[in-house]
């Protein structure tokens, strides 16, 4: 199991090294340079920004600097904040990135398996089907109309929970920015518990225990939630790659300073390094969560063999 | 009329034909100021039915504007989509073997990078608000579903009877997929393009959120949600007509493609 992992990890190595040349050289095809916005620079100023950055030299030759320094554990400067490292700005804003994110999909799993199975175990019950009606609208609802709008319920009309900005050490500015991630994330989550929890209590093994006098509780817990969970499992990358999609937003709605915002504002900046540096830090997160996906799935069925 | 699919057809007649018939409707247009009606709440004074922006801008009149957009595009990068992912589908399925295996295999891996890489990559790479950026943003990734569903289709269909005769009787391979692989998936794939849709809405709804797709003077749903939420304080009515308006587009499309996939796939 420990050697299967340790593969897989030393396996991602080439999937980054594709991701890390691909994006690289897409993003020099853009036209635009980041020094392209900063007016009256006369062309000696310019060139000796060129040099400095080293954008004088030839395409390969930046290529493989960037390649030496990620070797180091650099990303390379930041063009458009001066004086700063790529990571020293992501690894500012990624701690709280994280947090918000990870509590997120805690909160969406947490909630969703069970009321998912509790909806396949009484199907036909009223709370069961206000729970799949009101889950099929937190998946039509994006996260940039939910998170305004709870930020205008319990931040203005009933002011609850504090909106807008952010205190380290102070957990009641997160709440809202967590359920407002977590939110679509639990409602599929619950539809695809039911989903399956539905044709698990609908197999025979669940009839033979049921019919040797399994009692409830041990059935659904013992026998059907493990089997039950493999589909679920299995949305735990895609889960992972929404929550970073959905930090984005949320990070901007509520006013916090996490390292979402550096995609976007380097994207629209041209700050090459930065946005190279934020798809590298999230595309090794969700690597990892597609992982450690494959790895549970051994647990959760023993049929799968992971050697 | 199925009782599933008559209220959300209804719905989205409702708001295509207030969308399109805007123009007549309110003297404002989606970029005229009115200075002396800045961010007033829904009035019937002055005809501003849906209130102002802080610029006093029509709401209403933006608001319809960014329905056209959001229907206009994604009507359009759904059929493009949908051309894409059936001809990739059907090919592969019917080819099968080694080709198949390539074809698929590239699926796989766009698959895997989260769809927000290839679009801030391509935000980088064309002017800013560029259409053309936003639309083969959402080309590229719309087609890999319809892609998948076609080529199991196609799988299954090769086998049977009446594709076999047609090879006997001498059609050509492309004669063969326009006449017998086409008719035979196309229920399904209007119910998977009609589940596209509301996801290529979605896509640019969010991208205009961030700033990287619609621009000024246009408006956007998301645009117009993004501008509302700095409002909502003071005005509330800002963000929730986009709001109200992009849910009620998202949960028809919706609606309407779950029940045309019940009708036409799970019992076709």
């Amino acid at each position: 199991m420990l050697a299967y992992a340790l593969r897989r990890i030393v396996g991602l190595v080439p999937t980054l090294f594709v991701l890390v040349t691909l994006s690289f050289f897409v993003i020099r095809l853009a036209p635009g340079g980041p020094f392209d916005q900063e007016h009256g620079l006369s062309p000696a100023i310019r060139a000796n920004l060129d040099a400095a950055y080293g954008l004088d030299q030839p395409l390969a030759v930046q290529y493989g600097r960037y390649l030496a320094g990620l070797v180091h554990g650099d990303l390379g400067p930041s063009f458009r904040y001066k004086d700063f490292r790529v990571t020293e700005l992501i690894g500012r804003g990624l701690p709280l990135s994280l947090t918000i994110g990870l509590a997120a999909a805690a909160l969406a799993f947490l909630t969703g398996v069970p009321l998912g199975a509790f909806a396949a175990w009484r199907p036909g019950s009223r709370l069961a089907r206000a729970l799949m009606a009101a889950s099929l609208l937190g998946v039509v609802l994006p996260a940039f109309v939910v998170g305004p709008l709870l930020a205008l319920l319990f931040g203005i009309y009933w002011p609850v929970f504090r909106v807008g900005g952010f205190e380290p050490g102070d957990p009641s500015y997160l709440v809202l920015p967590v359920i407002t991630l977590a939110l679509p994330v639990a409602a599929y989550v619950a539809r695809l518990t039911r989903d399956s929890m539905g044709d698990v209590l609908a197999s025979n093994f669940i009839r033979t225990a049921r019919a040797k006098g399994v009692p409830t509780r041990a059935l659904l817990w013992r026998h059907a939630l493990r089997p039950a969970l493999i589909p679920v499992v299995s949305y735990l990358g895609p889960a992972v790659a929404f929550v970073i999609t959905g930090s984005l937003v949320v990070e901007s709605v509520f006013g916090l300073p996490g390292s979402g915002r550096y995609l976007v504002e380097g994207a629209i900046d041209r700050d090459y390094t930065l946005v190279m540096g934020m798809i590298l830090v999230y595309g090794v997160f969700t690597l990892l969560c597609n992982l450690a996906a494959d790895l549970v799935y051994g647990w959760l069925d023993p049929r799968v063999r992971l050697e | 009329m199925n009782a599933r699919l008559g209220p959300s057809i209804a719905i989205l007649g409702v708001l295509a034909l207030l969308a399109f018939a805007a123009p007549w409707l309110t003297p404002w247009s989606h970029d005229a100021l009115d200075w002396q009606h800045l961010a007033v709440p829904p009035q019937l004074e002055a005809s501003h039915w849906l209130g102002t922006d802080r610029l006093g801008r029509d709401l209403f009149a933006r608001g319809m504007q960014a329905l056209r957009v959001s229907l206009a595009l994604g009507l359009l990068a759904t059929l493009v989509s949908v051309a894409i992912g059936v001809s990739w589908g059907a090919v592969a399925g019917y080819l099968g073997g080694r080709i198949d295996a390539a074809m698929m295999r590239f699926v796989d891996i766009v698959y895997a990078l989260p769809y927000v890489f290839i679009v801030i990559i391509l935000a980088t790479l064309f002017p800013r608000g560029s259409l053309a950026a936003l639309f083969i943003a959402i080309g590229a990734v719309g087609w890999l579903t319809m892609a998948r569903i076609v080529r199991g289709q196609t799988l299954s269909l090769r086998k049977r009877e009446f594709v076999t005769a047609a090879i006997a009787g001498g059609v050509s391979t492309p004669g063969i997929l326009w006449r017998h692989i086409f008719p035979n998936v196309i229920g399904t794939v209007i119910a998977y393009a009609t589940l596209t849709i509301p996801q290529v809405i979605l896509f640019e709804s969010f991208l205009s959120f961030l700033g990287l797709g619609v621009q000024e003077p246009y408006a956007s749903l998301g645009s117009l949600i993004n501008e509302g939420a700095q409002e909502m304080e003071t005005s509330p009515w800002m963000l929730l007509v986009p709001a109200g308006l992009l849910v009620a587009l998202l949960a028809a499309f919706n609606a309407l493609g779950n029940g045309l996939r019940r009708r036409l796939v799970d019992h076709g």
